[in-house]
């Protein structure tokens, strides 16, 4: 589904991202581990041009995301994206928060997208808040809310990056179930996160990012039972 | 006592009845000049906010370069620039107050596109990440999700840039644009009183622009009320 070939990115003279190569097929779910400044949240966005790579190809449903020829755009509407800091619009109310980008982008009718948006805050148990502004939400409302904003778009893959590391902890766990029933549920996902609970239930495949280069890469048993390079090692004794 | 009293506003009486009709033009002409002055000021600043906004470098200096020169140099030189030069550049005669509109509202724009500018750039990056992922193009997002909450940060700096507007449109009346502080000087010429017109000019922008910072007040009060962001 997406293939990442050689992909570089450098802010500056600071070379973030050096030679990533991945694939991630449909249905998995990817979580991307590693220490701060390895690179993965950098990786994460450029997958769907938020960083612009300074070299590499990235080819999205066959389609290379990479080539100015190419509208980003359309590409962008199969993909969700959920940030750390939620970034709801905080001028509208949850309802148009989710129903703006289906009737905008996707022209579709107001009421077929209130329904649509009633639905996912059903799924996500949050149908009470739908005329609610943003300020008057919990940390894990908000971020339930946009992952519903981003399922409104009925993208084909989300991207997660880092979405509870500013939560307060006992609001991580709504956020989690959220995401497991969408993984559950079949949909491709790829999440940067420092949850190893989650990436041990949930993920196809771990991926170990250090340095900007994917050190290790396997099952979750594969990487967390037996590591075998000893940069993983040494961050997995760290977390663990 | 109260014979003095009488006597003084029995001389004012006389006086403002004499000399309102100058004080009523001058205050439509300053209140006609402050208005075009604000729309064109307005609409060329959004202008200049997005050229300079722009990535593209030939676009964003000429913007720099004209919003620097305008703030830096006086209002007043600029109006004998525009009063005498643009006539002569063009060779067409334009009337006086049009020029006047032109030299206010050419230097509002240059402050009013930096207030712009800094508003929509006080708002945080992710809200245009999240806008550009969900598929909506940079304009869409900006129209949508940038502006809207930017309006509401620049709106008591927009308001104060209108006052200063019309407190500063005083200044047409030294290339003989029959302006309320135009009216003012010649009703002193004629009445060999020095300070009493003042105090009615006074007067009178002081009304203008109170009005104004209520209104303005009022529109911030409206739009913090329609959503609960505290």
């Amino acid at each position: 589904m997406i293939h990442v070939t050689n992909l570089n990115k450098s802010f500056g003279s600071l070379h973030v991202l050096k030679g990533i190569d991945e694939h991630i097929k449909k249905g998995e779910v990817v979580v991307i581990i590693g220490p701060s400044g390895s690179g993965k949240s950098t990786f994460l966005r450029c997958l769907n041009l938020l960083e612009y790579p300074t070299s590499g190809e990235i080819v999205f449903e066959g389609v290379s995301i990479t080539d100015s020829k190419n509208d980003v755009n359309k590409q962008r509407e199969k993909m969700g994206m959920v940030f750390q800091q939620f970034n709801l619009f905080p001028h509208m109310t949850v309802s148009e928060n989710i129903t703006l980008s289906p009737i905008k982008v996707k022209k579709m009718e107001k009421e077929e997208a209130q329904k649509i948006a009633m639905n996912l805050l059903n799924r996500i148990g949050l149908e009470d808040k739908a005329h609610a502004y943003p300020n008057q939400l919990s940390g894990g409302q908000k971020q339930r809310i946009a992952i519903a904003r981003a399922l409104a778009m009925s993208p084909d893959v989300m991207l997660f990056d880092e979405p509870t590391s500013a939560l307060d902890p006992e609001m991580v766990g709504e956020v989690l179930d959220v995401m497991k029933e969408l993984a559950s549920d079949g949909m491709t996902m790829v999440v940067v996160t420092h949850e190893m609970g989650f990436a041990k239930e949930v993920a196809s495949r771990v991926v170990f990012m250090d340095g900007g280069q994917i050190v290790e890469e396997g099952s979750p048993k594969e990487i967390f039972e037996n590591p075998k390079h000893p940069r993983t090692k040494d961050f997995l004794g760290k977390v663990l | 006592m109260a014979n003095i009293m009488m006597y003084y506003i029995t001389i004012y009486m006389e006086f403002i009845q004499k000399y309102y009709k100058f004080f009523i033009n001058g205050t439509k002409i300053t209140l006609f000049l402050s208005f075009f002055g604000v729309i064109f000021g307005v609409a060329i600043g959004i202008f200049l906010a997005l050229m300079k906004m722009s990535k593209k470098s030939f676009i964003r200096v000429p913007a720099s370069a004209y919003i620097e020169v305008v703030r830096g140099t006086p209002l007043l030189v600029q109006l004998f620039m525009i009063y005498y030069g643009l006539p002569m550049l063009t060779g067409i005669e334009f009337p006086d107050i049009l020029l006047g509109i032109i030299a206010v509202s050419f230097n509002s724009s240059a402050y009013v596109s930096e207030i712009i500018r800094a508003g929509i750039q006080s708002i945080d990056k992710g809200q245009m990440e999240a806008a550009r992922s969900l598929g909506m193009t940079h304009s869409m997002a900006m129209r949508y999700i940038v502006i809207p909450q930017a309006f509401k940060n620049i709106l008591p700096a927009l308001g104060n840039e209108f006052i200063v507007l019309v407190k500063e449109s005083a200044i047409v009346s030294v290339v003989g644009i029959y302006d309320l502080m135009y009216q003012t000087d010649t009703v002193r010429g004629n009445s060999y009183k020095p300070f009493a017109p003042l105090v009615v000019a006074a007067i009178i922008y002081f009304i203008i622009t109170f009005t104004l910072s209520k209104l303005v007040g009022n529109l911030e009060r409206r739009l913090s009320a329609s959503d609960s962001r505290n």
